[in-house]
């Protein structure tokens, strides 16, 4: 099953990365290698396996809905790119009609 | 004793003199920061080193304790941690020009547990990119380089953790193991390496790379060390849901019987095939009758699924990345790209600018298997076959107590060798990934060099939350042997 260069530029769309020609080109060559390689799971038979998601067996785990110290905005802040007014601070999002 | 061999010292050593008053605080980190002034050059293990804060602590360590001294066991000793894992106010970036400026606010719960016994952060280490990869040359900042030959790669992705320990550069080390990221590096640089089983040690503040396969574990000069280290970090932490409430032994106590009657110990034939390295194969077998002359009883077993590990693994990891990394997006922290049209424009650009080419080859990858119309095939799939690879293990571990195997095909490589082609260096972790997918203990230490002088290591596996047998195993091994004698000739 061939990945297409069209499917690798929606994938990278979905994946929200910008690429060059040259970067889809190869990850195309690429991703068609691993993904040919990756058809050995086929002849693993599965039926009625159940599949596993964690090896603990765990579902949720909760704990009392209490208050908690948390960090402060300014602590929460300091690695921001922008930020205003105790906000992170992003790209105009609403168009103006 | 002169400080000038301080760093020759193993963490269970150095504990003794400075519990005796025999060495203050301040001369180990003097004694440690000339080591990595001498070596470092070559080896370039660190990203970050913490002189100056390492000194101050150190100072107002021995302004407070005079002489003689009961301590706390990791008191003034001084550690390096891979730069995955946060360290309040010292930058982490896990080799990422996406994280290039980050300073966690917080420490990871491993980190938090060594400050408050007042270990010595001496530095964050090198990593291949968010660590993916197996041998550093995916770091944004350069590769580490192999202290036993600087042509070869350290193993990855913990290879700065692995070479700072086997250079002397730190006593014992932090590493983070995905699918071999402690045992490979470990491996290739002649030191030990231990993962635990998921959920014995808190991932709370470990960068999320593939969260069902993710563990710290210890990187240490011996196996003393490694039960040591493991004691400090494990235990259960309300802040990770996915850590096991489950009693934390004393792992020295494992360490006291030398012999190993009545233990079964299995050797996968899977694990013995083509494409293992002959010396490799050699030293392994080796170790195995070493195992056999100190008592164990030792059994062939069959792991037929062995062959679907690494496929199961590069989908299911990769799936879980594209969704971890997803958080790497311009707005609450790390890189953010400069002009920008609009928001999608700002997304697309800053993960562009900030993601290496193996982040995103694994990103697309991981996004591929989980989009419409591939999700059974790929990841529902690779889910499955994990389910088989767990029930294999039970079923060997119904008759034995150990699984012993090499810990790589071959020694370390030379930079560039598997670069250019993604497949054979995921290939390279074909007898380490197993171990992350069933969630079981593994330790990998050495049992052996090449010809060439390059380290090779024995990996022991075993049972969910059986650490006490890996060391007991690993520790009688290493005791009747003297490879931890040898140490690389730097240059």
């Amino acid at each position: 099953m061939e990945i297409t260069r069209q499917e690798v530029e929606k994938v990278a769309k979905l994946a929200r990365l910008a690429m060059t020609e040259a970067e889809t080109a190869a990850f195309s060559q690429q991703l068609n290698q691993i993904v040919a390689y990756v058809q050995k799971l086929k002849t693993f038979p599965t039926d009625g396996v159940e599949p596993t998601s964690t090896v603990l067996g765990q579902t949720n785990v909760f704990r009392p809905d209490q208050a908690q110290a948390s960090l402060s905005h300014d602590q929460a802040l300091g690695n921001a790119p922008d930020a205003e007014a105790h906000c992170f601070r992003v790209p105009k999002i609403i168009q103006e009609s | 004793m002169s400080l000038m061999s301080l760093h020759k010292l193993t963490l269970s050593e150095l504990q003794r003199k400075f519990t005796a008053g025999d060495v203050t605080a301040t001369e180990i980190v003097r004694a440690y920061f000339l080591r990595v002034t001498q070596v470092e050059p070559k080896v370039k293990a660190y990203l970050t080193q913490c002189q100056e804060a390492a000194i101050a602590q150190a100072e107002s360590l021995d302004r407070i304790l005079k002489g003689w001294r009961k301590t706390t066991p990791m008191m003034a000793m001084p550690l390096a941690v891979k730069d995955n894992i946060c360290t309040e106010s010292v930058r982490t970036t896990c080799a990422s020009r996406m994280l290039e400026t980050f300073v966690p606010p917080y420490d990871a719960t491993v980190v938090a547990k060594l400050r408050a016994q007042n270990y010595l952060l001496l530095g964050k280490t090198n990593l291949d990119e968010f660590a993916m990869g197996s041998s550093t040359e995916n770091s944004a900042f350069g590769a580490t380089r192999n202290p036993w030959n600087v042509q070869t790669v350290p193993g990855g992705s913990s290879g700065g953790s692995a070479a700072a320990v086997a250079a002397d550069e730190c006593v014992a080390a932090l590493g983070s193991d995905t699918g071999g990221s402690i045992r490979q590096p470990a491996a290739f640089c002649g030191v030990v390496g231990l993962k635990p089983t998921y959920g014995r040690v808190s991932r709370y503040g470990l960068v999320a790379f593939a969260s069902s396969l993710d563990q710290i574990g210890p990187i240490t000069k011996d196996v003393t060390d490694a039960a040591i280290l493991l004691g400090v970090i494990a235990g259960h932490d309300p802040r990770d849901s996915t850590s096991a409430n489950v009693p934390v032994p004393d792992y020295l106590k494992a360490l006291k019987k030398k012999d190993l009657r009545k233990l079964k110990v299995g050797v996968p034939v899977e694990y013995f095939t083509d494409g293992l390295d002959p010396e490799v194969e050699q030293a392994v077998r080796a170790a195995i009758e070493g195992l056999r002359g100190l008592g164990a009883d030792i059994r062939e077993i069959k792991l037929p699924t062995t062959d679907a590990a690494v496929a199961t693994y590069y989908v299911i990891a990769t799936a879980e990345a594209s969704s971890n990394l997803a958080r790497y997006d311009g707005v609450k922290y790390g890189l953010r790209a400069g002009e920008s049209k609009d928001l999608l424009d700002m997304y697309l650009k800053t993960r562009a600018e900030g993601f290496g080419p193996e982040v995103k080859r694994r990103i697309m990858l991981g996004t591929y298997v989980l989009s419409a119309g591939y999700y059974d095939a790929y990841y529902g799939k690779a889910q499955a076959v994990r389910t088989l690879i767990r029930r294999e293990f039970e079923a060997a571990f119904q008759t034995v107590d150990l699984i012993v195997t090499p810990v790589t095909p071959t020694p370390a490589f030379k930079f560039g060798e598997k670069a250019q082609d993604p497949l054979q260096m995921y290939l390279s972790d074909i007898f380490t990934i197993s171990a992350n997918l069933a969630g079981l203990p593994a330790i990998a230490l050495p049992c052996g060099f090449s010809q060439a002088g390059l380290p090779i290591g024995l990996q022991l596996i075993g049972r969910p939350f059986e650490e006490e047998t890996l060391l007991r195993g690993a520790h009688a091994y290493e005791q009747a042997t003297t490879w931890r004698a040898k140490k690389p000739a730097i240059r």
